[in-house]
């Protein structure tokens, strides 16, 4: 029966047909919602890794094992997998292997804008590219298929239009192929004369795989006026068919690496003007200039940002719709850390001390925002101890006595374990905040390995943060209440001033995880509030100001009373002793 | 011809619910149907969107500047924003409710004054209602995302009313349903008295 599905559910759709048993991934948006939909069947056993290339290395040893296996992880995931991907594409598959990646373009929820098929052509590993629901479930099965055919882990590559856009699906049953014995084979060993002679057979697969290009229904011709040709693939396909309905002929590459050449040809030889229509890089075009063809593309329509509709209809010159408006400038509504959010008082205490704060991926990059202002850098995960380790060998005591990394639970197991260790083991004084809230925050409340569950919610190991600290080399490792900003002030004042590096861990839940205690909205007290909007500098979103006094919205106030701490005139009930 | 309708508000709101229910009906109803959001970071108190396209056959996931038949509100300064998306001959719905963004609540900018009235004058033909109050009376706020598809289900003259409270019932955990129903009917009703806030 026809359904409307996610994207995302699609690809866990098609892993579940294709039979899959093992999925291993760590969450990431747009890629996250594969593995949280995957969960949900109960014949496949997912899980969270700490890392894209654990979670890789994980999958690739089911498949070694002789299950079909697959992984997912948003474009900058890719970059941290690529140390196992470049080669498992040399050693290849025992069942099949599928790694769904999810571009951000426009960076909706990103730290940049990369281009995922750049390492399809350098790992030298087939990539197919959906542009719906539909081809999401039926892609990923046909990637299991040339997987085990090419003996090849395939791409499968989502980005945030088709990942997230929910389109109409026709589900089919799960078939499961039988599990494939595992056979030592010395070759699998990856070194010298193994690794020399798996290369030349990487070669060979990608010429058997641009043959298999030229002719399968991954790619599709629609022939339509032939003044105008359009090579396309993913949403930007919609884009095309949105504007040019059959007034263009359009080349749909459902596999975007390797690509076709003699298809390509015969299509730019059947049209007058050839565009390449594709978000980010020109990668498609690029291959077609190497084919010599005469074709336009990054000189019409953007590298940056998400494509539209009109945006392509004003690249091309066209019409586009006439629109309303009204004189009044719309005030910005950006994302802001929940009411009663545990970074918040954190944050509060850094900007208060003027610390140079190098921050790093998660909610609480939201720190960096008005009005708490408190980050001053970010990279990319696990940045905050290592960056901070290299700024202060740079900056010596004028930087390690004002400056703090901040990190969350589920990023600092992901890659800040080894850049605390960079800070033990060269001896930099740094110190380094773990912001622990029990939880993968921004994606959506996923667990970890801190959290004591797993991804289905049942108990699991847990990371005792205070011991694996202390074990690295951490001698000062101390706990605090991130709802007593005195607490918070004086552990952070004296971190600093300690002649060792440091670990302080800021524990509080999430206050949007079920079951946390949250306590009852506070009231203003009108006649002891001087409107000083002291209490405004935390930027909780249930803090308002109305008619020269703070307000309280009940329905978003969670009772953490931070806001108290701020007030010196008593309007606003301050510190009382709570259970985290 | 594929229509497009838009859902708009602000992060928290339960617009994801909304455009469930209404993808649900739709596709229904034989159309082919496209849904479109954005998760993660916008979910944090930003504003957000969702896109709903329905007709023979949808392309595109999104919905551009002067696309929308119909913009469906959740929040009054969110109306004003996607104004320019709304056709010009499109209708706008929205809830009245006022929520300050963090710019307006710091100071650093001002929640425009009289939006609905600048809208229409504009030339957006415009229901504006206080569906917080309708969600209010069904007994939860949290429903005003049901009140507003309950007005929104009026301009869709060929799907009967059992249509969308079968979708409620597919959609909605049985424990929340007949508060959900309800507020539907009463977002329904809102729509059927006219359009003058």
């Amino acid at each position: 029966m026809k359904e409307l599905m996610l994207g995302n559910k699609a690809v866990a759709r098609g892993m579940y047909e294709a039979g899959v048993m093992v999925v291993s991934s760590y969450p990431g948006t747009p890629s996250t919602e594969i593995t949280e939909e995957a969960a949900k069947y109960s014949e496949i056993y997912c899980e969270w890794a700490p890392n894209e290339k654990v979670a890789l290395e994980a999958a690739h040893g089911a498949s070694l094992g002789g299950v079909r296996a697959a992984c997912a992880m948003k474009h900058v995931g890719l970059n941290v997998a690529a140390d196992p991907l470049f080669t498992i594409s040399y050693q290849g598959v025992n069942k099949g292997l599928v790694i769904c990646v999810a571009d951000d373009p426009g960076m909706h929820s990103s730290q940049n804008e990369q281009d995922s098929r750049h390492y399809a052509q350098a790992a030298k590993v087939p990539m197919l590219e959906p542009a719906d629901s539909e081809e999401a479930r039926v892609f990923t099965k046909r990637a299991f298929e040339l997987s085990e055919a090419y003996n090849t882990p395939v791409f499968i590559k989502m980005c945030t239009r088709v990942a997230h856009s929910q389109s109409v699906v026709e589900p089919e049953e799960r078939v499961v192929p039988e599990q494939k014995p595992y056979v030592k084979d010395p070759t699998k060993v990856m070194m010298t004369a193994n690794s020399r002679n798996a290369h030349v057979r990487v070669e060979n697969r990608t010429h058997d795989l641009v043959a298999y290009a030229e002719t399968c229904d991954l790619n599709r011709v629609e022939m339509g006026d032939t003044r105008i040709g359009v090579i396309t693939s993913s949403t930007s396909y919609q884009y095309a068919r949105e504007v040019f309905g059959d007034s263009a002929s359009i080349l749909k590459l459902g596999m975007v690496w390797p690509l076709p050449e003699k298809l390509i040809r015969d299509f730019a030889g059947k049209v007058e003007t050839l565009y390449v229509l594709e978000e980010l890089d020109p990668f498609i075009e690029d291959h077609c200039k190497k084919l010599g063809l005469d074709v336009h593309g990054k000189d019409t329509f953007p590298v940056c940002g998400e494509f539209s509709q009109n945006l392509v209809r004003k690249c091309l010159g066209m019409d586009t719709p006439k629109t309303l408006s009204i004189a009044d400038a719309i005030p910005g509504r950006p994302p802001v850390m929940c009411a009663g959010c545990p970074h918040r008082g954190i944050f509060y205490v850094l900007h208060k001390k003027k610390l140079m704060v190098y921050g790093d991926i998660g909610c609480y990059t939201l720190g960096a925002i008005a009005p708490l202002n408190a980050m001053d850098l970010n990279v990319c995960m696990g940045a905050s101890c290592s960056g901070l380790h290299g700024f202060n060998k740079a900056m010596g005591a004028s930087g390690e006595k004002n400056s703090v990394g901040v990190i969350g639970d589920s990023t600092f197991m992901h890659s800040g374990i080894t850049g605390i260790t960079d800070i033990a083991y060269n001896m930099s004084n740094s110190t380094v905040i773990i912001l622990d809230n029990s939880i993968t925050g921004m994606t959506g409340h996923q667990q970890n390995p801190t959290t004591g569950k797993n991804l289905r919610g049942d108990p699991a190991g847990k990371v005792d943060l205070e011991a694996l600290c202390r074990a690295i080399g951490f001698n000062r490792v101390r706990v605090v209440d991130p709802y007593d900003l005195q607490a918070v002030e004086e552990a952070v004042t004296e971190e600093l001033a300690a002649e060792e590096p440091s670990i302080i861990i800021s524990r509080r839940p999430c206050v949007m995880i079920k079951g946390t205690k949250h306590q009852p909205p506070i009231q203003v007290d009108a006649s002891r509030c001087v409107g000083c909007r002291m209490c405004m500098q935390i930027g909780c979103p249930a803090i308002s100001f109305k008619e020269k006094k703070a307000r309280i919205d009940p329905t978003l106030c969670i009772g953490c009373r931070v806001c108290g701490q701020m007030c010196r005139f008593g309007a606003l009930p301050g510190k009382e002793v709570t259970e985290a | 011809m594929t229509k497009n309708i838009m859902i708009v508000g602000v992060g928290g709101q339960g617009t994801l619910l909304a455009s469930k229910l209404l993808g649900e009906v739709l596709l229904r109803q034989n159309h082919d149907v496209k849904v479109s959001e954005v998760h993660g970071m916008s979910q944090r108190g930003g504003s957000v969107v969702t896109y709903v396209r329905f007709g023979e056959k949808v392309y595109s996931p999104v919905i551009d500047q002067g696309e929308a038949d119909v913009i469906l509100s959740f929040e009054k300064l969110e109306a004003a924003r996607w104004l320019s998306w709304l056709k010009p001959d499109g209708l706008l719905i929205t809830n009245t409710q006022e929520m300050e963004p963090m710019p307006v609540i710091t100071g650093a900018a001002v929640y425009p004054g009289n939006l609905v009235e600048k809208m229409r004058a504009a030339g957006a033909r415009i229901i504006a209602k206080d569906f917080l109050a309708i969600a209010m009376e069904a007994g939860t706020s949290r429903a005003v995302n049901v009140a507003l598809i309950g007005c929104l289900s009026l301009h869709f003259p060929d799907i009967p009313e059992s249509e969308w409270m079968a979708a409620i019932d597919r959609v909605v955990p049985e424990k929340f349903r007949e508060l959900n129903k309800k507020a539907f009917s009463l977002g329904r009703k809102a729509a059927e008295e006219g359009t003058n806030a």
